[in-house]
């Protein structure tokens, strides 16, 4: 390591002409030291990729199968299973890495003044270490629909809750055909009223646990002048009892909002039923009316939504993987946070710039480059995004979660074995990915 | 670099005791908002691991949540049902050995190319890089379908050896590319000076490039490790099961299976987490070395 040793060093050669024998023997090292990688990478990445492009001109089975052109590439774009997937794909690009990015941004700059950013860190960045598969085994049990057992839909369902509270008879049906249930759930009786008339409004379908407690037995009120009076009743008994008619054994339903309608169809008044079920507006002047029970009587209970279910999976796949991949995002942002020049920063406040603006002119032009590299990164994870899919998609719904690694793999595999099919969307998937691939070619030579 | 351990404070400007207290109490509603945040992050991994040492009655009927106010429910009975699974603990096994096997091919083969990358003379080396950079992107549902083949041609179809293979070739072109920028930070006096005195390449890469390459090589041993631990396209495809193949053959039930396939998956993730917590920082450095140069 002597002075002596680097003077004695030979002059760098500008091209070597006729390799010496000690050069012939460097580039000998330098193949042996190569060779394994390049056994890997030549069998295991540059064959198959030639092998998958040629193959996918190519029909389902066999090394190669006969010749159908383009028509693997045809099918690709018209079978509806494999369009969902394009789809679908198409909505994770345009999702998950703006969500990612911003995700990260936001909590890459508010654990700035944290002390204990280390913790916060931590936990946002566990996900990371955790497989796709297992994350969408943790998702598929937060996301199950009954409100009792899926914890999103229980969340759902307190907020839900506070505003469309259930029903006291949410399985209640007429129990004759001159009392109609419209569309939203409420009951109009649809023989018209005047003052001086009784209205009979019978409901089946009532187990008798669900019976409001204190309900006594059903009573036909008298006819009143001036007035318009009824009864809410469970119209059955034991043995059935005759539709329509107030029998000894059937029970009044109590605590049932009734209201009374105009022609116009507007509620003019409402009034509640006692314990025998009878309701009574006293003053009603005279006109035509109808009688009827509010929506409200039998709303159904809150059952969860279905984000397991065909409408709503891909919102659902969408949440659980931006929440693996927030942490990432904000690491590598808040690395690109550290590195910003302070001054600038500093210098911008000085002139007076708000927290906002400094964020939105110093910061984040600043933070462009680390941010295109999230981008970059997340583009390329969501188009090969499988593992996830496969474990949180229930078998039904996969179909109308499909993604187009996912619809690889099918096609290809899962007893399908269409190998040209499922090599035409390898295929379609790597041009989807060159754009990238040029991208970050051009980046990685800048630092050689 | 920045670590997740290290986080970099600029020394605060002084300040008035009016202004820190103003301060403080601005502060406040950030460090609850952060709170929650990070509390509504480790809701579905503690969700899952409840529901792991919940009877399957209970999972069933009631959330996993209810635990709090029942502690009584919780049992490790699952997790003792779950290694008398037929075939779980063949499929840690297989598992384990794909996922060391496979770290130390890469690091291996990763660590020659890089050195020769970096530090050895020949023509066209730079432009070669560049093509290994470029495979970087070639997603292996390319090599899916060829793969397969050529291993049932061969009879290797179903080995861990097939699967061993595959990673570390899909590995390769990170880890060339990682360590070959690592290795030219070497000074290069040091192998010069060691050339002089006579020492082979062989030598060199086994007694000063691997050595001071470490940093660099243990990042990439970890992220390989998971990778390979994580996967589970590839072992589907060779149909090698693995804990996830196994984990997902129990899918055909998922509900009446539940107390299986919960306690299955924390306990697949365990190790990850294990290995996340025990090397936070390479793993951070690696992925920084892989996205923000």
């Amino acid at each position: 390591m002597s002075g002596a040793s680097v003077t004695a060093e030979p002059p760098p050669k500008a091209a070597p002409p006729e390799p010496s024998e000690q050069g012939r023997s460097r580039y000998r090292t330098g193949a042996l030291f190569l060779a394994p990688a390049f056994f890997l990478l030549g069998i295991w990445l540059v064959y198959p990729t030639i092998y998958t492009i040629i193959r996918s001109f190519f029909g389902q089975s066999g090394y190669l199968g006969t010749w159908v052109g383009t028509e693997n590439y045809r099918t690709l774009f018209t079978t509806s299973t494999l369009v969902t997937a394009i789809k679908n794909s198409a909505i994770w690009v345009a999702v998950v890495p703006a969500f990612v990015a911003a995700i990260g941004l936001i909590f890459a700059v508010l654990i700035e003044r944290v002390r204990w950013s280390v913790a916060f860190k931590t936990v946002v960045f566990l996900p990371m270490a955790i497989s796709a598969f297992a994350t969408g085994v943790t998702w598929r049990i937060m996301y199950q629909q009954d409100p009792n057992v899926g914890a999103i839909n229980a969340l759902s369902r307190s907020v839900h809750g506070a505003f469309s509270p259930a029903g006291v008879l949410p399985s209640a049906a007429p129990s004759t055909t001159s009392l109609q249930q419209a569309h939203g759930g409420a009951m109009v009786l649809k023989t018209p009223l005047h003052p001086g008339g009784v209205a009979l409004l019978g409901l089946t379908g009532i187990a008798p646990q669900d019976l409001p407690k204190g309900a006594q037995q059903a009573v036909k009120p008298a006819a009143k002048s001036g007035a318009i009076v009824g009864t809410v009743w469970r119209d059955f008994k034991p043995g059935g009892g005759k539709p329509g008619v107030v029998e000894r054994g059937e029970l009044g339903i109590p605590g049932v909002t009734v209201e009374l309608k105009g022609s116009s169809g507007k509620v003019l008044q409402t009034t509640s039923t006692d314990l025998n079920g009878t309701f009574d507006f006293a003053t009603v002047p005279a006109g035509t009316y109808n009688a009827g029970i509010g929506a409200a009587t039998f709303a159904h209970p809150f059952g969860g939504y279905s984000w397991l279910g065909p409408k709503l999976i891909t919102p659902s796949l969408l949440i659980a993987y931006i929440w693996i991949w927030a942490g990432f995002s904000m690491v590598v942002l808040a690395a690109g946070l550290s590195a910003m020049p302070r001054d600038v920063l500093e210098a911008a406040r000085t002139d007076g710039a708000t927290e906002w603006q400094v964020f939105r002119r110093v910061t984040v032009p600043l933070l462009a480059p680390v941010l295109s590299v999230v981008f970059i990164t997340m583009i390329i994870n969501v188009l090969k995004v499988f593992d996830i899919v496969i474990a949180l998609a229930p078998d039904s719904v996969q179909s109308n979660a499909n993604v187009i690694a996912l619809a690889m793999w099918r096609t290809a595999f899962s007893g399908n074995n269409d190998f040209g099919g499922g090599s035409a969307i390898a295929v379609f998937l790597f041009l989807l990915v060159i754009p990238v691939l040029l991208l970050n070619i051009r980046r990685f030579r800048r630092e050689i | 670099m920045a670590a997740v351990a290290e986080s970099v404070r600029v020394p605060p400007p002084r300040e008035s005791t009016a202004a820190k207290i103003g301060r403080t109490v601005a502060k406040s509603p950030l460090q609850i908002l952060l709170v929650v945040i990070g509390l509504l992050w480790l809701v579905p991994t503690i969700g899952l691991f409840i529901t792991s040492i919940l009877p399957r009655s209970e999972i069933t009927t009631t959330g996993w949540w209810r635990v709090f106010a029942h502690p009584s429910l919780a049992t490790f009975s699952n997790y003792s049902t779950l290694f008398h699974q037929a075939g779980l603990t063949s499929a840690l096994e297989t598992t384990a050995i794909i996922a060391v096997g496979n770290t130390a091919l890469v690091v291996v083969v990763g660590a020659l190319a890089g050195y020769a990358f970096a530090w050895l003379e020949f023509p066209g080396r730079d432009w070669i890089f560049v093509g290994v950079i470029a495979l970087l992107v070639v997603p292996l549902q390319m090599a899916l379908i060829p793969m397969f083949r050529l291993y049932n041609t061969l009879g290797i179809g179903g080995t861990t050896l097939s699967v061993i293979l595959f990673h570390a070739a899909f590995g390769l072109p990170f880890a060339i590319f990682l360590l070959r920028n690592f290795f030219i930070g070497i000074p290069k006096d040091i192998l010069e000076s060691a050339r002089i005195d006579g020492a082979n390449e062989f030598w060199i890469f086994l007694r000063l490039i691997l050595p001071l390459g470490l940093p660099a090589i243990a990042s990439l041993a970890i992220f390989q490790f998971l990778w390979t631990w994580n996967d589970l396209l590839v072992s589907l495809t060779f149909s090698v099961t693995t804990l996830n193949v196994w984990i997902f053959d129990q899918f055909r039930q998922f509900s009446q299976s539940i107390d299986i396939i919960a306690p299955a998956s924390f306990f697949s993730l365990l190790v990850p987490l294990a290995v996340f917590f025990a090397f936070q920082r390479y793993f951070v450095e690696g992925l920084l070395a892989g996205s923000v140069k």
